[in-house]
């Protein structure tokens, strides 16, 4: 019986780039990153730091998380500066 | 005794003949690590390398696990890739040989039979090699050097084709092959590169205008699926091994086939045998032939694909079979040939009785009176209709 999916990129071979951005990970998050504007310096060490290209800068500032693709890791509030600490860790509701 | 030459032909080693094969088919990388029997052939391989006789790319790795992935890699790229082991060394590659077959990799490798430790042995017998015969790999066995040869250019071009495109393992014999010479009938350079053609890998890891991921996650959605490809794949490569070997005798003479059956159309009983141990039991047919008895003997050259209905077809008509494993599954019911031999032939309208000999174990000689043994007790159960044995150990 010819298997419906034969037409499978043979070997699991994905034949493109860029493929893991229509992967939805924010499933996976049980923590929730919030941010607080106010006290937000915009050094972006967050951005640098997150493994999923999860924080969103627009000109130069941080303006929120893409929770699409966020896993709720907390890395970015770790490593929020300790005189800011603008980043929070809350349960996904 | 003189030694004589024949007009075109050369006296090589098993593994001489195939680092020959290797220079013509010239692959673009080879990643190899040195391991008894096998050595010898990355030893002749690497001169002609140093030599310039070659132009590809040897790595020599740390261990047999770097090799396969090394292989794996440059597969992946887009490159011809061959390597050669042998025991430890194919055990040592286990984990990637699955990935290579997985990833439908064409690679080719030279598997010098030789025994599994322990108790650790450098002698011949096919434990290394039935250990990997459920990685996905094709696996083609030798009975002599002019076989070996010929196998190894033939795979090539049974792994890359493009109904198959999976990894190919050539065996021969550890020692008895790899190590005696024999005069074998070389091709010439250009014809073996018109054979092997060239090879247009259908994706490139190092394509940067076409970036691809390998190796990715599957999860349960897919994977059955990819393994379902896989094994029609390995399925549909019967076929191909046997246009291979038709054109292969059309062009050269010598004509290769899924096995090998001698004196076998009117035989009552028979002996199947892997490799060059065929040649000492195809002796003691003629000498039981002579005799008037009505013997044959069936070598498998094709082991993976198991051609099941040939072999069944060209077997159903005798009485009495003795499978022959130089290798023990370790399951208490015999070696790996003797239970796809069996098997093949549940559903024969006459069913053949068949038993099971384990023989040659870490290289103890197989001779033709052991042959004969075996033919001797198959002649028992031709007489009484009865297997009184269905399985034991021979040469001990």
């Amino acid at each position: 019986m010819e298997d419906k999916k034969t037409e499978l990129p043979l070997g699991g071979i994905i034949p493109e780039g860029g493929t893991a951005h229509d992967y939805s990970t924010g499933g996976w998050r049980k923590l929730r990153p919030i941010v607080d504007k106010d006290r937000c310096t915009n050094c972006l060490i967050c951005w640098v730091m997150c493994p999923d290209s999860a924080v969103i800068v627009e000109d130069g500032k941080m303006v929120g998380f893409d929770l699409e693709h966020c896993k709720g890791c907390g890395i970015c509030a770790v490593e929020c500066p300790d005189k800011v600490k603008a980043i929070t860790m809350e349960e996904e509701g | 005794m003189a030694i004589t030459m024949t007009k075109g032909q050369t006296g090589l080693t098993g593994n001489a003949a195939i680092a020959v094969a290797m220079k013509q088919i010239n692959p673009d990388v080879c990643a190899a690590y040195p391991i008894t029997p096998s050595t010898t052939v990355i030893e002749d391989f690497s001169s002609y390398v140093a030599d310039g006789k070659v132009t590809t790319e040897l790595i020599t790795v740390e261990s047999e696990h770097s090799a396969m992935s090394a292989c794996i890699g440059a597969s992946a790229a887009g490159a011809r890739v061959m390597t050669a082991t042998s025991a430890q060394g194919l055990a040592l590659m286990w984990e990637m040989l699955y990935i290579a077959s997985g990833m439908r990799l064409p690679i080719i490798l030279t598997n010098v039979n030789r025994a599994l430790s322990a108790p650790i042995n450098i002698h011949c017998d096919h434990s290394d090699s039935m250990g990997a015969r459920d990685s996905g790999w094709i696996q083609i066995y030798s009975e002599t050097v002019q076989e070996g040869y010929d196998n190894l250019i033939q795979a090539v071009r049974i792994a890359e084709d493009e109904r198959v495109l999976l990894p190919a393992m050539v065996c021969l014999d550890g020692f008895i092959t790899s190590h005696a010479i024999e005069n074998i009938a070389l091709l010439e350079d250009e014809d073996v590169k018109k054979f092997v053609g060239e090879y247009r890998a259908q994706n490139s890891l190092l394509d940067t205008d076409k970036p691809s991921t390998y190796g990715a996650m599957t999860l349960p959605d897919v994977y059955i699926n990819f393994k379902h490809q896989q094994s029609q794949a390995i399925a549909r490569a019967k076929e191909v091994v046997i246009e291979v070997g038709k054109e292969f005798g059309k062009k050269f003479g010598r004509t290769y086939a899924l096995f090998d059956a001698y004196r076998l159309e009117d035989a009552e009983a028979a002996i199947v045998i892997l490799n060059s141990a065929a040649g000492t039991t195809k002796v003691a047919v003629d000498e039981l032939r002579k005799q008037g008895k009505l013997v044959g003997a069936l070598r498998p050259r094709l082991f993976r694909p198991f051609p099941f209905k040939e072999i069944a077809d060209a077997l159903s008509h005798v009485k009495a079979i003795a499978v022959l494993d130089r290798a023990d599954s370790m399951s208490g019911f015999g070696g790996p040939v003797f239970n796809e031999v069996r098997s093949a032939l549940y559903d024969a309208d006459k069913r053949p009785k068949v038993m099971s000999r384990i023989y040659g174990l870490g290289g103890r000689d197989y001779k033709v009176k052991d042959a004969l043994g075996v033919f001797n007790e198959l002649q028992k159960v031709l007489e009484t209709g009865k297997v009184e044995t269905l399985q034991k150990y021979i040469t001990i």
